[in-house]
């Protein structure tokens, strides 16, 4: 609290980015966690909560007449534009912003003061609802060829995996020890994914510090024993997700690549997805694109082109996809790796499972998922989303990416994951909200040193709880499909508006169909009590079978109608999620109205403006020109 | 003539046809009149491919050794190609096909041959008759049309003025607001003037109400025109009118623009760059945002500012309409049902007179040089998809018929997009000669594969976003034919599923819930009559009582 020197500051508007509207006029909040706008012009009580550790940055724009313009850029994509009356007041939340925007100890996040009013025992076992071990054990681990080693319990082998890891049987510890010594910050390889049908795996680790010509022995010894853990195939790949140049450059630092000549029997490969600085300066493009003012059409293709953000989206998915034939159609295991292996090595692993294994497409295995290949396998959660004042070099959109890339694939596949793309922006709120601890820091071993597990909440319980609402209607069931064959021509991209236009609600299409087949389904389980209520209550008085009677079945139709046409419509989009404790992020609109709707509908209905562009015929007819509601 | 002269090779055995996304198989190829026909010989499953040869926009021969192929390309924008043994057959096949896809007489067209298989429950010839569409618009605002027939009479002497059309009322919306269009008047460079014409356009606003005048070329454009003869009206004859230009491309712009997006969503390139400059530069994202904005200004006007919109261009048979239509989809939720959606492609298409035969000559394949091609249906029903799918429950029809009625505009069995206008449809004899393409739609049996299964009626005025972010390229024209669809359908079928079943649940416990209320009600009635049967014997009783007490006093 003692980053809030004025806690509370009238006469604030909120200017709309897009329309013309005119601008909302309320008042401005701080609280230790949130930023809060209190719309007081609209008709009902209109809020917008901005969650300090989702501000990226705060800008103080030049004096206007209105007042001072002040700038909020957040992470999960919502730009706010304030303007306050008093410079003096601007400039006091806008340090205030800045301090508590970028904590600098830990332990002011978040997480460590989140209370959800929840029993200890209920938060342990929160925190044991993923668990690992049983992943590995259904992809039949440990068998014959792999076993889980807790070689690296102490945090020898490599400190920022997790103390237990998968490594060949074949793989003995000087093999793994010699093996981590030759590897970049220790990161053996260790197994990502098994392919139970095949036995071909999927493994991961970091570059080898091969320089230009060092070799060691335990390290050709390991990728040795992960190729003869599949003895279906008599080679394996090596894949290097970095293009060649980089990985060429990383040599004359004693790091580098693989020689073919050196490792029998592997194929190696480059796939050239381009490195974290190449992402953040494309997100950046992308957003600035997405910022734009009624943008014509071309200007946005232009920009999106030139922000080259699909073109890395498409990167990542292709190489997802040649892992997932490698494994399924050659049979072969991979080996993959980039530089540290843990940003486009994290994307692409956990992205061929996907591909391969259903089980990751449910719920508890999406969750599953981020925790092995993303929070255990140490992918720096903390450095890049920037949770705490840091080196912004080091920040960079790797998981929004993986996170795109899976909504990419619901677009192709829409009957084949459990969840819905709410789930998706939920995860990716949560990942910079630093509410639960599940993100937090950069590695296993550092969340255990910031005792995560004993102050924190975990993220998953909160998720399952809304599973009714963040799932996808559409689902076919775990046996539906099973592995996916993405097609990754560049039109099967498409821009995430969903994502990068969130907070643009104007945007979206006024109705949604996730949201119509949501309150379907809700309204499917009112009907089926219903329906057996009364025919329990039918029994006791004689009749015709009710389903028989057509004349009555036409009643009933007539009146299902009428009973849709009362659902409300939904115009605004889906409303913004809301925080388990029950505060919401973004626009939150009480009314559900039909009437407010429409009127908003309406509101909302932008570009047109008469009064651009017009080549005004008569001038006396001035007066009534039209004017933008 | 004898389609059996231009057919010099009616049969080809052992030919093989590539479909992408699908097995290729070997089969027969045979040639008829108006169709190929391809047959696979394997009798367990039968394949069988028919395509009008009016479907096909070019053909390209390719040979290697005795081998030859014909890439067959469509109107509806599949591409095949067929191998054919025989250098011979091969080059008499394919040059059959030219000639039977670029007959020039209409009357040998299929729509003249096609014999329907199935009954017609109702004739689509009749079904939109202008007097028909009018009895209902008398009826809803008998009092308007009074005032029609009053400006009737300055019709005629305002065609001096106009190209072609006349000013003509399309569409009421609480009486004192009118959309009407138009061609462009005659003023020339010399600034003509017709009386006639500023009296009929005057005529149709009340005193004190305003007007717009949307003009769908730029202004420089309307300038322009003046020097043909053309040109727009001068603000002083029109004192309540507004003008505003809002630029629509046309012709061969669009055309131009149509073939260059095939050709990028055809590119198997894996450059992502590529695709979107392509996309960029084939600009026909932008023509569906300008039509679309054209088209909620002219919405605008009427709802927001109670003001009555006339839509013009050059001829306002192209860009005009499209204005026009898109307006009234708009603002009329009736434009939004099967039937108001049909009704509306006879007013404002088929009776606008859009030149649908010279448009629709030739589809994105085309290499002629002839200038009368253009896709303005295609872009119409593409902003009437992106509208769709910006408001997926306002719509009765789904994106499917939207998709049919792209393909019948280029070729079909039906006559009813054959001709260019009203009077060349009426010399065709269309209505006696051909069958109309809304009998084939209207039965209940095809209807429900066009029905929208997440329609509610919506009384509203729906305005769609444009922008860019907004707006998408329409893949189920564009890509339908580049990537499997199997995993869309299957989506489609379950979102069928889940409003179906939820429908049939309601009826259940409404239907249930009726017969529990009727029998409670028989059951009151039952009870009240015994008790009224009691009451009356009670009452008997102590009337015997009486009785006794006084015999018995």
């Amino acid at each position: 609290m003692e980053h809030i020197t004025t806690p509370k500051v009238e006469n604030v508007k909120l200017l709309d980015r897009y329309t013309n509207r005119k601008a909302a006029s309320g008042t401005l909040y701080l609280t230790a966690t949130h930023l809060i706008y209190v719309d007081a012009s609209a008709e009902v009580r209109k809020e917008t909560w901005i969650l300090h550790h989702h501000i990226a940055t705060v800008e103080k724009l030049p004096l206007t007449t209105a007042g001072c313009p002040l700038l909020i850029h957040c992470k999960n994509f919502h730009v706010a534009h304030f303007v306050i009356g008093q410079e003096r007041d601007c400039h006091e939340v806008y340090t205030s912003l800045l301090k508590l925007s970028q904590p600098v100890k830990p332990e002011e996040l978040y997480a460590f003061s989140y209370n959800p009013k929840m029993s200890k025992d209920n938060r342990e076992i929160g925190w044991k609802l993923i668990d690992l071990k049983v992943d590995y054990q259904r992809m039949g681990i440990p068998n014959d060829y792999w076993e889980i080693t807790d070689l690296n319990k102490d945090y020898e082998v490599c400190n920022t995996y997790p103390p237990e890891i998968v490594v060949p049987r074949a793989a003995s510890k000087a093999t793994v020890i010699g093996s981590s010594r030759f590897r970049s910050r220790g990161r053996i390889p260790v197994l990502s994914y098994l392919y139970k049908e095949n036995n071909a795996a999927i493994c991961r680790c970091s570059q080898p510090l091969s320089g230009f010509s060092a070799r060691c022995l335990e390290d050709e010894q390991m990728l040795q024993a992960i190729r003869e853990a599949n003895p279906g195939s008599p080679f394996m790949y090596v894949v290097d997700t970095r293009p060649k140049l980089n990985a060429m450059a990383n040599r004359a630092a004693g790091k580098g690549y693989e020689n073919e000549d050196n490792y029998d029997n592997i194929r190696f490969k480059f796939i050239g997805i381009e490195n974290i600085h190449v992402m953040r300066n494309s997100l950046q493009k992308l957003l600035e694109v997405c910022e734009t003012k009624s943008p014509s059409m071309s200007d946005f293709l232009t920009g999106l082109e030139n922000s080259g953000w699909l073109r890395h989206i498409k990167a990542v998915m292709d190489a997802s996809v040649f892992l997932a034939k490698a494994v399924k159609d050659e049979k072969a295991s991979v080996l993959v790796h980039c530089s540290d292996g843990w940003d486009r090595t994290a994307q692409v692993c956990s992205l061929a499972s996907l591909l391969l294994d259903p089980f990751y497409r449910t719920f508890k295995g999406f969750m599953v998922l981020i925790e092995k290949e993303w929070i255990a396998m140490g992918h720096k959660f903390s450095h890049r989303c920037g949770h705490l004042d840091g080196d912004p070099k080091e920040v960079s959109p790797v998981f929004t990416q993986f996170i795109e890339c899976v909504w990419q694939l619901m677009q192709q596949f829409p009957c084949t994951f459990e969840f819905n793309e709410h789930f998706l922006l939920e995860i990716h709120d949560h990942v910079y909200s630093c509410q639960f601890g599940n993100f937090l820091g950069t590695c296993h071993k550092e969340r255990e040193d910031l005792k995560i597990f004993e102050k924190t909440h975990s993220l998953w319980p909160f998720l399952l709880q809304k599973k009714q609402e963040l799932r996808n209607p559409l689902y076919r069931g775990f046996t539906a499909y099973k592995e996916l064959q993405p097609n990754t021509l560049p039109f099967s991209f498409q821009f995430w508006c969903g994502m990068y236009n969130r907070f643009d609600k104007g945007m979206h299409p006024k109705q949604c169909v996730l949201d119509h087949l949501l309150n379907c389904m809700n309204q499917k389980i009112k009907l089926e009590d219903n329906a057996s209520e009364l025919e329990n209550k039918l029994p006791f008085l004689d009749g015709p079978l009710p389903t028989e009677a057509s004349f009555l079945s036409k009643v009933g139709c007539a009146a299902s109608k009428t009973s849709m046409l009362n659902t409300p419509q939904d115009y605004e989009g889906k409303p913004p999620p809301v925080l388990t404790n029950g505060i919401s992020v973004g626009d939150t609109n009480v009314t559900s109205d039909v009437d407010q709707k429409n009127k908003e509908n309406l509101a909302n209905h932008r570009d047109l403006h008469l009064n651009d562009k017009v080549d005004v015929l008569n001038s006396e007819a001035k007066d009534g020109k039209p004017q933008h509601h | 003539m004898e389609f059996a002269e231009l057919i010099k090779t009616p049969r080809a055995d052992n030919a093989v046809l590539h479909r992408p996304f699908h097995p290729t198989v070997e089969g027969t190829l045979c040639l008829t009149g108006h169709h190929l026909i391809f047959s696979s010989r394997r009798q367990d499953n039968e394949e069988e491919l028919w395509l009008l040869h009016s479907n096909i926009d070019c053909i390209e021969k390719r040979f290697l050794g005795s081998l030859g192929s014909i890439v067959i390309k469509c109107k509806d924008l599949r591409i095949i190609q067929l191998d054919i043994p025989g250098m011979e057959e091969c080059l008499n096949i394919a040059s059959s096909i030219e000639a039977l896809s670029t007959l020039d007489s209409v009357t040998l067209m299929y729509p003249f041959f096609y014999r329907p298989m199935f009954e017609i429950v109702e004739d689509g010839w009749s079904a939109f008759l202008p007097e028909k569409e009018f009895e209902v618009l008398n009826s809803v605002v008998s009092c308007f049309l009074s005032f029609i027939l009053s400006i009737c009479i300055y019709v005629r002497r305002s065609l001096r003025l106009r190209v072609l059309r006349l000013c003509f009322l399309i569409w009421d919306y609480l009486f004192p607001q009118v959309m009407m269009r138009s061609s462009q008047p005659l003023t020339g460079t010399n600034g003509r003037r017709c009386k006639e014409d500023e009296k009929l356009v005057n005529a149709t606003l009340r005193p004190g109400k305003r007007g717009y005048i949307i003009d769908t070329r730029s202004l420089n454009a309307a300038q322009q025109a003046r020097a043909k003869g053309g040109g727009f009206e001068q603000e002083v004859y029109y004192p309540q009118w507004r003008r505003i230009h809002r630029c629509i491309e046309r012709f061969n712009i669009l055309q131009e623009s149509l073939i260059k997006l095939v050709e990028a969503c055809n590119d198997q390139s894996h450059n992502m760059d590529r695709w979107l400059s392509k996309l960029e530069a084939s600009n026909w994202m932008t023509y569906i945002k300008e039509i679309l904005t054209a088209a909620c200004l002219a919405a605008q006007c009427i709802d927001r500012e109670g003001a009555s919109v006339l839509v013009h261009g050059t001829e306002g048979t192209d860009s005009t309409l499209q204005v026009t239509s898109l307006a009234q989809i708009i603002l009329d939720p009736d434009c939004r049902t099967i039937q108001g959606f049909e009704s509306l492609l006879v007013r404002e298409w088929l009776q606008a007179g859009h030149p649908f035969q010279q448009r629709c000559a030739q589809s994105a394949y085309s290499n002629s040089k002839q200038k009368l091609e253009a896709p303005v249906f295609l872009l119409f029903l593409d902003c009437v998809w992106q509208i769709l799918h910006q408001f997926p429950c306002s719509f009765e029809f789904n994106e499917h018929f939207l998709v049919t009625l792209f393909e019948h505009a280029y070729a079909s069995q039906f006559g009813t997009f054959l001709g260019n206008n009203e009077n060349e449809r009426s010399k065709l004899k269309l209505q006696q000669k051909t069958m109309s393409l809304w009998s084939w739609v209207n039965q209940p049996k095809e209807l429900k594969n066009f029905q929208n299964p997440l329609f509610e009626a919506n009384s509203l005025v729906i305005w769609p976003s444009v922008a860019p972010q907004s707006l998408q390229l329409w893949e189920g024209v564009f890509l339908r034919w580049n990537r499997p669809s199997r995993f869309l359908d299957e989506a489609e079928e379950e979102m069928k599923k889940i409003v179906d079943y939820n429908r049939f649940l309601q009826d259940k416990v409404n239907s249930m819930r009726k017969q529990i209320m009727e029998k409670e009600t028989e059951d009151r009635i039952d009870r009240m009559d015994k008790m009224d049967r009691m009451d009356k014997m009670d009452e008997m009783d102590e009337m015997d009582e009486m009785d006794e007490m006084q015999e018995n006093p």
